[in-house]
Order: C-alpha cells, then sequence, then structure tokens
C-alpha cells in the first residue's frame, strides 16, 4: 500500500508542465467545434424557449414577452391535445413494431445459410436510404387507386374493388399506415443493434453457464438479454428521439390529415410556425417535445455512467 | 427417423419463410421503386395489368424526362455542393476537436465529449423556426448554402464523437515517441494521429455525405425554389403538379438518389453502429 502509494506523484510532476501546454493547445482545437454548436444549436434552442414566451408571428416580429400565455393558448386547443397523443401512438406503436421484427430478424439472421451476407445487406436498405424518398415510395403503395397493395388483397379476395381499403384516407389506417412505415425504416438498426450486442457476447461465458446446467432460455434471458440491454437501450434513445421529432413521413404521406388523425408535434409545429407564420405558437407546441427528449437523454446518460463502472 | 426428417424438413421451412418474409419486407418497396420508373404510363396506370411486372417493355422515358425536362439535373448538382462543403467544415472543425477531446482534454474531455454527442440528439423540428431566423439574417433564405450552414450543426456533433473513438483506439506511444524525438504537441498530430486514422477520416466523409443526403426538414423548410432544392427535397416535393404526381419521373429519381447511399451504409455500416453506440458492449 504504502509502496503504491508513494509512486503515484512521480509520473504526475514530470508530466505536469506538458499538461498545462496540452490544456491550451486542447482548447484551441476543440473551440471552433464548440463555438460551432454552440452558435447554431444553443443559441437558436434559447431563441426557440424564447419565442414560446413570446408573442411574435412573421407579420409582426415583436419580442413582446406573454409568458405562458402560448402554452396555456395551446393545451386548450382540442386539436394539439390529439396531435400529442398521435405523437406517442406513432412513436410507441413503430418502437415496438420495429423492436419486435429487429428481434426476429437479428435471430434469423444470425444463423448462417446461403446469401445471408446478400440478404443482410437489402435488409439494411430501409434504414439507409433517404426517408422522404422511401416514404414517397410507400405513399405510392398506398395509393387510392394504383395500390399494389389493395391489388393484391382484391386478386387473393380479401376485399373487392368497391370496398377496398383507402389506406392514407382513413383516420385509423392513416395512422397504421405512417406507423408501418417508421417501423419498416426503424427494424434493420433494431436489427443491426441485436447482432452487434448478441454477437459481442463472450462464447466462453455461455459455455460456462451451459457447464454449469444453464439451458437455452436461461441463457437467452438471464445472460444475453442482460448483457445487450445497454446497447439496446442506446438504439431505442434513438429510435425514440427520431421518431418522437419525426416530421418527413406525416408530411409528405398524409399531411397529417384525415381531419389531422395523423398530426404530430413535429408536423404541428411546422404548420404553426412556417405555413402560417405564427412562429410563437409553434415554438411552444415543439416544446411539448422537450420533456420526452430529457427524460431519454438522462436514461442515457446513466446508461453511459453505469458502463463506465 | 423420418418423423425426425420431417420435423427438420418443416423447421428448414419456416427458417427460410422467415428469411423470405425480412427479404421481401425490406426490399419490396425498392423492387417497386426500380419497376415504377421503367414501366411506360399506360401500363403503370391500370388497374387490370398485373403490377408486379412489365407488362408492355420498359422504358426509359421517365429518365429522359427527368433529366430534360426537369430540374432533377440541378438538384443532384446542389447536392453534391452541399455535401463537400458540409463535409470540408465538418473535418476542419471535428477532426482537431475529436483529437483534442480523446487525448489533450482528459476527463474533462470525456464529459465535454458526451455534452456534444448528445447536441446530435437535439432535433431539427426543435430548432427550425429560429434556425429560420437566423438563416434570414446571414441573407440565405431561400438558398442552398443555408442548408451548407445549418448542417454542420448535427454533423459536428456526430464525427466529433465517431472520430473520438477512433483516435482512443490509436496506440498513444506512438505520438509519445513522436514527442520525444522533438515533435511538438500539434505536430503529433498533425503528422502522426492524422496519417494513422485515415480509414477514421473516410468514415466520417461517408457518412457526412449520407447525412446531408438524407436530410430533409432544414430542406423542407429553408427552400422553396425549385432551382436551390437538394435531390430529396427535389424529388420528393417537386415532381408534383397540382394534384398529380409523376410516380415514374418519382420513383426513378428517388431510385438514382438512393443507390450511392445505400452502397456507401453497407460498406460503412460496422463502424456507424460502433460510433453511435459508443462501445456500449466491450
Amino acid at each position: 500500500m504504502v509502496a503504491i502509494a508513494e509512486s503515484v506523484p512521480k509520473p504526475r510532476a514530470r508530466f505536469r508542465f506538458m499538461l498545462d501546454r496540452r490544456g491550451v493547445l486542447g482548447s484551441l482545437l476543440v473551440g471552433p467545434a464548440i463555438l460551432y454548436v454552440l452558435l447554431l444549436v444553443g443559441v437558436p434552442f434559447l431563441m426557440a424557449v424564447y419565442y414560446s414566451l413570446s408573442a411574435y408571428t412573421i407579420y409582426n416580429p415583436s419580442w413582446k414577452f406573454v409568458g405562458v400565455a402560448n402554452f396555456i393558448d395551446i393545451v386548450q386547443n382540442p386539436v394539439f391535445l390529439q396531435t400529442l397523443s398521435n405523437t406517442f401512438i406513432f412513436t410507441f406503436g413503430s418502437q415496438i413494431l420495429g423492436l419486435i421484427l429487429g428481434k426476429f430478424g437479428a435471430l434469423v439472421l444470425l444463423k448462417p445459410f446461403p446469401g445471408r451476407k446478400f440478404v443482410r445487406a437489402l435488409v439494411i436498405l430501409p434504414w439507409a436510404v433517404p426517408i422522404a424518398l422511401a416514404t414517397v415510395a410507400w405513399q405510392w403503395m398506398f395509393d387510392s387507386l394504383y395500390s399494389v397493395i389493395n391489388w393484391t388483397l382484391i386478386a387473393l379476395g380479401f376485399v373487392t374493388r368497391s370496398n377496398a381499403p383507402n389506406w392514407l384516407g382513413t383516420p385509423d389506417l392513416a395512422m397504421l399506415s405512417v406507423i408501418i412505415v417508421n417501423a419498416w425504416r426503424f427494424f434493420p438498426f433494431a436489427i443491426v443493434i441485436f447482432l452487434a450486442g448478441i454477437t459481442a457476447v463472450p462464447q466462453d461465458v455461455l459455455d460456462a453457464a451451459t457447464v454449469d446446467g444453464a439451458g437455452f432460455w436461461r441463457r437467452n434471458y438471464q445472460i444475453i438479454v442482460p448483457m445487450i440491454l445497454p446497447i439496446v437501450a442506446i438504439g431505442l434513445v434513438f429510435g425514440i428521439v427520431f421518431t418522437f421529432t419525426d416530421l418527413s413521413i406525416v408530411f409528405l404521406m398524409t399531411q397529417g390529415g384525415p381531419v389531422g388523425a395523423t398530426s404530430v408535434l413535429g408536423f404541428a409545429g411546422f404548420q404553426t410556425g412556417i405555413t402560417s407564420g405564427d412562429v410563437s405558437h409553434g415554438a411552444a407546441i415543439s416544446l411539448f417535445m422537450l420533456p420526452v427528449l430529457l427524460v431519454v437523454v438522462v436514461a442515457m446518460l446513466r446508461f453511459i455512467r453505469r458502463r463506465e463502472i | 427417423m423420418q418423423r425426425k426428417g420431417l420435423v427438420g424438413v418443416l423447421q428448414d421451412a419456416g427458417f427460410y419463410g422467415a428469411v423470405a418474409f425480412f427479404f421481401i419486407l425490406a426490399a419490396f418497396p425498392f423492387y417497386w421503386m426500380v419497376i415504377t420508373s421503367f414501366k411506360t404510363n399506360a401500363d403503370l396506370y391500370s388497374v387490370q395489368h398485373i403490377p408486379f411486372w412489365f407488362n408492355d417493355p420498359p422504358t426509359l422515358e421517365h429518365f429522359r424526362y427527368l433529366f430534360e425536362k426537369t430540374l432533377f439535373a440541378t438538384w443532384l448538382l446542389n447536392s453534391l455542393i452541399i455535401g463537400l462543403c458540409v463535409t470540408a467544415i465538418t473535418l476542419v472543425t471535428a477532426l482537431p476537436a475529436a483529437y483534442s477531446l480523446a487525448r489533450l482534454t482528459g476527463s474533462t474531455g470525456e464529459a465535454l465529449g458526451i455534452g456534444i454527442f448528445l447536441t446530435y440528439l437535439v432535433p431539427p423540428t426543435l430548432l427550425f423556426l429560429p434556425l429560420s431566423r437566423v438563416v434570414a439574417t446571414l441573407g440565405l433564405q431561400n438558398s442552398m448554402w443555408a442548408l451548407v450552414v445549418v448542417y454542420p450543426t448535427f454533423t459536428i456533433p456526430f464525427c466529433t464523437w465517431l472520430l473520438m473513438g477512433f483516435f482512443k483506439a490509436l496506440p498513444v506511444e506512438i505520438e509519445e515517441a513522436a514527442i520525444v524525438d522533438g515533435c511538438s504537441l500539434f505536430g503529433a498530430f498533425v503528422k502522426m494521429a492524422i496519417p494513422l486514422s485515415l480509414p477514421g477520416i473516410l468514415t466520417v466523409v461517408i457518412f457526412t455525405f449520407t447525412l446531408t443526403l438524407q436530410e430533409f426538414v432544414y430542406a423542407l423548410t429553408f427552400i422553396s425554389s425549385s432551382d436551390q432544392k437538394p435531390i430529396t427535397l427535389g424529388v420528393a416535393t417537386d415532381l408534383i403538379r397540382g394534384d398529380i404526381f409523376y410516380w415514374g419521373e418519382i420513383m426513378a429519381g428517388a431510385l438514382i438518389a438512393s443507390i450511392p447511399v445505400a452502397i456507401a451504409y453497407n460498406l460503412f455500416l460496422d463502424r456507424f453502429i460502433s460510433g453511435i453506440t459508443g462501445g456500449a458492449v466491450k
């Protein structure tokens, strides 16, 4: 103990003068990046908060402070409450569907079979390709008249042409459609995350458990699942954040319709703040994303910290 | 014995059924893009024809229309310019920042790195209102240069995080040896760390480029003139006249824009994953 305690200060003293220079150079190198992020993320974020507390519109760009009046306006509007619940349905519906598809997809792709690499490369596509472009392809597949999905359903005899579903024109089906597209977009990401987690579980741990008498399910739920939980949690953080704040799928496929059935926070913020020019109310709507984002981010930080301990 | 064989066959059938399910689920929309973009309009807009293959011979008319009668070539060029400029800005800022956070600033660097990475999670739909004012103040409203200014707000955090991982994985002894041999601290970064992390830099270049191609919200918010649009926005919003969607042209454009991104992702997927999970699995 004593010997160790004495030997610690030595290298520290040796590097002390270096450390000062390192600090200076370090700040110089990291400065531009931090400045960029502060100016174009930090400042706009504070502006967004202030907008939501002001009476700012593009027709009357005043910075008059109105307190929480905008928020009171918003929560008293039943259309907004529907938007808020839509956002939760959209987020959790598509994340759950995506996770289920991802877990099964990972199990399938874990097993070697001829052509696995090719299938794997194709399965990544929904996540890689720009979502706006893939969404337009889905919009065409859900077309009211030339939908290939309806054509198949009609050909199989499930529905007739006269009562074929109008995917994007019926409230519940429209919500289901945007959820499907978003789950479709995220499931490859979930597969990749699960695969990365499962393949990183050391084989000797599994072997030791097997020797000790653990069966398939025990190995699966008491070893693999706890070990891949951090990486799955981080994947889920990404999924939730990007879905909860999404605009493009709803904007392109349904424009929030029919009658607001698929309007989500990002879309409502865009409609109010940009299209209608009511910046203050738009900012207030967008800020409703913040609590969820904070919860998710705190959860992520805890996971990172737990990893380091 | 025969029974076991039957069970085995059934298991195999189930397994390959699952493979086929995922294959079709992932690939069908892209198959649909391809087949739509090569079909004649008469074939496309018919409820009688079987939609899954060509009933008329394939045609290039949609591609021809796309390049000759629309601004598609301009959008392609815009996206290329935006991608190159954003990549340059990102490299110049993120490379030194990542090195500094990985090597020079100790435990504050670690915390700062996590802080920078968290800004990647601040969504565009929270920032687009104030940023559109910032863009207007800079005199860049309705110009693709607005995107060059704004896109680094998410590429810098992402790439700094990714490069931090790369620098941490380099053996520090190489730089220490260079310093002992008389190299300055900055010299060790430029002459040793940068050349050694070239694979990381390549990854960052590819991902910055694809992130700019994938972005939609800022482009939609800041740009309304057709000739300033990047390719994703142009294809998704500009090939519609009134109520009429030019599906053949839209799918052809989407196909052209998707192919490079799809290839890039498949080549660099592992690095992307290890980048965002930050080594959550050791």
